[in-house]
């Protein structure tokens, strides 16, 4: 570490003002960050002491997501042997195979979106930071393992320019870069982006009984009207259990409502992600499911039991890490409340009586992302009158 | 159910700025203030309300063919005066704003001057104009009309609101020299837009 530090302080003078390699300054910051303490301190006016700073929010973010990473890698690798084989090819086998799909998604997220980062940071001359690595992280998490990459590019791309950068970059978004590159893809590619995940990588053969491929969301909707959907579900091999672990075809880190879990609690332990957001959200989800239930229209959907919306679709994995993005989100106790709960309600909105997507937790996410403004000011203003009137 | 349904469909689903993307400007311009936003909102929604159903009258029991039947006069009873039909609408629409803007002056005298120029300018406001004549050419009724008048006219305002509280929060954002003002006003609008989508194919009344 001494070496290190000792050539970073060599090198530091290259990219001042004026020095040598000047126009690269962000990426010498970004690393130099990265490994050390900044030598920088405030110089005067009210500062927070806390050890806990963006950079750190940033990676205890990526470490949250890590359960769902690896569930995700061993699980296309799963689904992939059970529809291509027949049958699980053991351990080492299907995490192999889940490497080879979901690896080059990922990297090529980072290296598309990062090369974005680099180039509005040297031109705009701001930092460089691990915000980055979550968007970079989060996008690819949400895409099905067969999505071709260069959509994968096209996606990052979008989200990472057009969703954070030409608003100044992180912390000045309005919508979660993430779920900008999500949204965009699913609306321009629809085709690769939902219904039956899995049944582009069946090459040839046939594809196993009870094995079509389909995620439990989709084979519930495409169910006809007054069907028993817990039946249903067990015939294609679903139980609340086996949704819960996410042993199912659907996007890469989303399917396993327990991995989400444990990022969950990860997040609320360090104080990074809203328990607030994340009950409200939960609240709203199941109050809108005993809804539907009551309403007593006949089609399937509205008839699933409240809590099997928890663990179906990527409802966890939303609520967990999309919906407390701090930028994005309310930022008002009240606010996080109302947010996440119109957030859950919505998702079983469009899940009930939309039957144009299968799935809503994105894009319910994304409007309660554009209303989360107008929702503060409110509760601010809310708050203003009763001080007033107290006083 | 049918007429929730309209509702439902004309604030959310075919949002009349965030789909059809008529009355931008006075939205692009009086987006500033949360304040002023509402205030604007409140009176196109007033307008909107009105205009509808009295149009609606005024189309059927006037100009449409047949529509002079009531006066038992042989020679105006065939007659087809629809030509007349947008010179109609635009001049309620311009005398119901004149009455607005009078009231707001009289009961809301620092909202009347926030709003300046863009409280006469409601008359052209395309919004207006455009759900008459979606009202018109959908042949609603006299009650779906009015419905579709309030609502398609709280559809643009909530659209003015959120618009405001986000270039509020926007404040802080450091948007590139090129983009900043009405460059990223017309971003944001794309990106509430896709937000909207949300509700695109909901349907209440089939189920």
């Amino acid at each position: 570490m001494k070496f290190l530090l000792n050539l970073h302080d060599k090198l530091r003078p290259l990219f001042h003002k004026g020095g040598k390699l000047e126009k690269i300054e962000p990426l010498f910051d970004a690393q130099d960050t990265f490994l050390f303490t900044p030598a920088t301190v405030t110089a005067k006016g009210a500062h927070v002491r806390d050890a806990l700073d963006l950079k750190r929010v940033m990676i205890v973010v990526v470490l949250a997501l890590l359960p769902c990473t690896l569930f995700g890698i061993w699980n296309a690798g799963h689904q992939y042997s059970l529809i291509n084989v027949g049958a699980p090819q053991g351990l080492g086998a299907d995490v192999l195979r889940g490497c080879r799909l979901v690896l080059p998604i990922i990297f090529v997220s980072y290296l598309v979106g990062g090369l974005w980062e680099v180039l509005f940071a040297c031109v705009r001359r701001h930092e460089i930071n691990e915000g980055f690595l979550v968007t970079g992280l989060l996008f690819p998490l949400t895409l099905p393992p067969t999505t071709p990459l260069w959509q994968v590019a096209i996606g990052i791309s979008f989200g990472v320019v057009l969703g954070k950068e030409v608003f100044g970059g992180t912390g000045m978004n309005i919508l979660n870069p993430a779920l900008t590159a999500r949204a965009f893809l699913y609306f321009a590619y629809p085709a690769q982006m939902s219904g039956n995940v899995w049944t582009a990588l069946v090459k040839g053969g046939q594809v196993a009984d009870g094995f079509t491929g389909a995620t439990p969301l989709s084979i519930v909707a495409t169910l006809p009207d007054k069907v028993p959907a817990i039946e249903a579900l067990q015939q294609a091999g679903h139980s609340f259990l086996s949704m819960a672990k996410g042993i199912e075809a659907g996007s890469i880190g989303e399917t396993s409502a327990i991995a989400c879990a444990i990022g969950a609690i990860v997040l609320i332990v360090s104080g990074i992600g809203s328990w607030r957001i994340m009950a409200a959200s939960v609240l709203g989800l199941l109050t809108g499911g005993y809804l539907a239930n009551m309403m007593g229209s006949p089609s399937t959907m509205s008839q699933l039991p409240p809590y099997f919306h928890l663990v179906m679709g990527g409802f966890a994995f939303g609520a967990v890490f999309m919906a407390t993005d701090p930028v994005s989100a309310a930022a008002t106790n009240a606010g996080k409340w109302i947010y996440g709960f119109l957030i859950g309600l919505l998702t079983i909105i469009v899940r009930v009586a939309n039957p144009a997507y299968p799935e809503g937790v994105m894009l319910a996410i994304l409007f309660m992302n554009i209303m989360a403004p107008l929702i503060d000011n409110y509760v601010v203003v809310a708050h203003i009158k009763r001080r007033a009137r107290r006083g | 159910m049918d007429l929730l349904n309209l509702a439902i469909k004309s604030i959310f689903i075919e949002n009349i700025l965030l789909s059809m993307f008529l009355g931008m400007c006075s939205y692009l311009a009086q987006s500033k203030k949360i304040e002023s936003a509402t205030g604007l909102g409140a009176a196109v929604v007033l307008v909107m309300t009105l205009a509808c159903p009295v149009n609606w009258l005024i189309k059927h029991h006037l100009l449409r063919p047949g529509a002079l039947a009531w006066t038992h006069i042989d020679a105006l009873a065939n007659m087809d005066l629809s030509f007349l039909s947008f010179i109609c609408f635009i001049s309620v629409i311009a005398a119901l704003t004149q009455v607005v803007e009078m009231v707001m002056d009289r009961f809301f005298p620092p909202l009347y001057a926030t709003l300046g120029i863009f409280l006469p300018l409601i008359a052209v406001n395309c919004a207006i104009l455009g759900a008459v004549l979606f009202m018109d050419e959908r042949k609603y009724d006299l009650a779906q009309s009015s419905v579709y008048g309030c609502t398609a006219g709280i559809g643009w305002a909530l659209a003015i609101m959120i618009l405001a509280a986000i270039r509020k929060k926007m404040r802080y954002s450091n948007v590139p020299a090129g983009l900043r003002g009405l460059g990223i006003a017309f971003l944001v609008t794309g990106f509430m837009a896709i937000g909207f989508l949300c509700f695109s194919g909901i349907s209440l009344g089939t189920n």
